[in-house]
């Protein structure tokens, strides 16, 4: 074996040690709660806790609507800087990657003064507002997946062809977007949907400052208070991450492909 | 010319400080063919998009069938239209990117399956519906784009460079099967081409475009006969360029390389005794050596000899100009060898004036 392939091999071993070692730890300690044997008794108590399955469902609502409000954003503009305004996409990706480098904890005390129950749009005097408050933070946290992963499935196709061959033969922008852009993005789209939806699970920061019942605090809670059950909701956390990725990874081969066939 | 149906009046196009279309005037007969040739960046693309409606003119006004559509956006045009690259909907089947404008005209369903059928039908493509355009060749493609294009029964349809992605063989059987569809249909159609070939083969007329102008337009007998100006004498086909000088105008009588030549009455309206001009004689108007019907000639030196099969190009330098000719393949007769003396004969009246 060539010297620079066994390298290779090392680089690849310690990385997946670094990677898989704690994750083995913790499914090996999630599986230890009955004394002397290896049970799934903290997967049990996890699954039958009332609030799992609260704020699990409530975050998942929630990461649904996360969803629509970022495609009926991003899509459309997208979709419309490239037709349109092609000069202008660098400081629209920059804008979406803002979150990124913005803490949640800034974002969501933002929020809290702009919205609070004495100002002009008091999203925060109710339950409904604030739910709705954290469904556009959640947006914004997600911008810079799901515009990357929109942007990237525009590129794919010609955008400007496309839409001018649907236009001369009678569509409007809605036929346009709807039945033609679309379902040329839709994979692209459904994988900001899912890291979207990844993102939005595990959230933390928002959802306990604006005090939503959402499955981040709910981790966290219980991360404070148990032994066993943070480890168990940790691998089920990372399985519903995985399996987001798996279902983009499906997904992408369904993709329409291009045709370019000069002959 | 029978009904006009299509009439360009006046359209100019700028972009900022460019003009890129400058006064543009046509009338265009319903089921006409009238094809815009010219090189990259003479306007012929900008000129198709605004009759599209994909651009706006900055002045004058297009009408469609005695309607004015100027201001129309093109989803309101009833135009069918087929693009360079193909622009067929990945994400459909053939028989759905086929029945995509009459879906968005909200033509019932079993009316779109039969206009479906014929359209496959007239593009040969029975059996394909179920397919998808990258399971389609480059020329199936672009048939199947013709087929979209005049499923809703467009009044007009407009061709921009459809066949310049595909191969030469594909582009030869293409052209001879769209110039047939559209006769059968009749259906008026504007072509947009950079060569000439196809815009020569096609075209009921040709517009030749240079720098945003409509330099010459009429029938392509016409246009490769009587170029009415230098730029199409050299944009269509090929052009040999004699210089000469004009000795009496009103016999119009002028000296080319030492030698009198008597041309047609009245080409040299307009000039002086004396005055330099340069004439243009297309390479089969020329044969080597004296021919009986030919009455003026020159003498000159074989340059180059290119053999091309059927065809023999020889370039003969006469005086400071090099005249191309073509000789029919003769496997009796050997070719004329580079270096020997020469004489090229051709009729005066095949001579064109430059202006």
């Amino acid at each position: 074996m060539k010297r620079s392939r066994i390298w290779s091999w090392v680089t690849f071993a310690l990385g997946a040690a670094y990677f898989f070692i704690p994750l083995i730890a913790t499914v090996e300690f999630s599986l230890r709660m009955r004394r002397g044997e290896y049970s799934l008794d903290a997967y049990r108590v996890v699954l039958a806790d009332p609030r799992f399955q609260q704020t699990f469902l409530y975050s998942t609502v929630v990461a649904v609507f996360t969803i629509l409000i970022g495609v009926l954003l991003v899509v459309p503009t997208a979709y419309w800087i490239r037709l349109r305004m092609p000069r202008i996409r660098p400081v629209v990706e920059f804008i979406t990657l803002l979150p990124l480098i913005i803490p949640a904890i800034v974002i969501v005390f933002g929020y809290i003064r702009m919205y609070g129950s004495s100002s002009p749009l008091p999203f925060l005097a109710t339950n409904r507002g604030a739910d709705a408050l954290l469904m556009i933070g959640y947006a914004t946290l997600a911008l810079p997946y799901m515009y990357r992963a929109v942007d990237t499935g525009l590129r794919t196709i010609d955008v400007r062809t496309l839409t001018e061959a649907a236009q001369i033969h009678g569509a409007g922008w809605t036929t346009i977007i709807a039945r033609i852009i679309l379902p040329n993005v839709l994979i692209a789209v459904l994988s900001g949907a899912f890291l979207t939806f990844a993102i939005v699970i595990g959230e933390f920061t928002m959802a306990s400052l604006l005090n939503r019942p959402a499955f981040g605090p709910y981790l966290q809670n219980i991360g404070a208070n148990r032994a066993y059950e943070p480890a168990a909701l940790a691998v089920i956390a990372f399985a519903i991450t995985w399996g987001c990725m798996s279902v983009i990874q499906v997904l992408s081969r369904f993709a329409p492909k291009s045709a370019n066939n000069t002959n | 010319m029978s009904e006009t149906f299509l009439s360009i009046q006046g359209v100019r196009k700028a972009f900022g400080a460019t003009t890129v279309v400058k006064d543009f005037i046509l009338d265009v007969a319903r089921g006409e063919f009238v094809s815009f040739l010219g090189p990259s960046g003479c306007g012929k693309t900008t000129m198709l998009r605004m009759v599209a409606g994909f651009e706006e003119p900055s002045a004058g006004s297009i009408m469609i069938g005695g309607r004015d559509v100027t201001n129309l956006k093109p989803n309101q045009r009833n135009i069918g239209m087929v693009f360079q690259a193909y622009a067929l909907f990945p994400n459909l089947t053939v028989a759905q990117n086929i029945a995509f404008g009459l879906k968005v005209a909200g033509v019932s369903r079993a009316e779109s399956d039969e206009r479906v059928r014929e359209m496959l039908a007239i593009i040969k493509l029975e059996g394909f519906e179920g397919r998808y355009p990258y399971q389609l060749s480059g020329g199936q493609q672009q048939r199947v784009a013709l087929a979209r294009a005049l499923a809703p029964r467009p009044k007009l349809l407009l061709l921009d460079e459809p066949l310049s992605a595909l191969d030469a063989k594909v582009r030869v059987s293409l052209r001879e099967e769209i110039r047939l569809i559209q006769k059968k249909l009749d259906i008026t159609t504007i072509f947009v081409t950079h060569d000439q070939e196809e815009a020569l083969s096609m075209s009921d007329r040709i517009v030749v475009m240079y720098d945003g102008r409509a330099e010459q337009v009429g029938t392509p007998f016409d246009i490769y006969n009587r170029p009415a100006t230098r730029f199409v004498a050299n944009f269509v086909g090929t052009l040999n360029v004699l210089d000469g000088t004009v000795k009496d105008p009103a016999r119009a009588v002028v000296h080319v390389d030492g030698r009198e030549i008597t041309l047609r009455n009245g080409a040299l309206n307009g000039t002086r005794a004396g005055d330099a001009l340069s004439l243009a004689l297309r390479p089969e108007a020329i044969v080597l050596g004296r021919q009986e019907g030919r009455d003026s000639s020159l003498v000159g030196e074989i340059a180059d000899v290119s053999f091309l099969g059927s065809v023999i190009r020889v370039k003969v330098g006469v005086g400071k100009s090099a005249v191309s000719l073509d000789t029919f393949n003769n496997p009796a007769s050997p070719p004329p060898v580079i270096g020997e003396k020469t004489e090229i004969s051709f009729s005066s009246g095949d001579l064109l004036v430059l202006h």
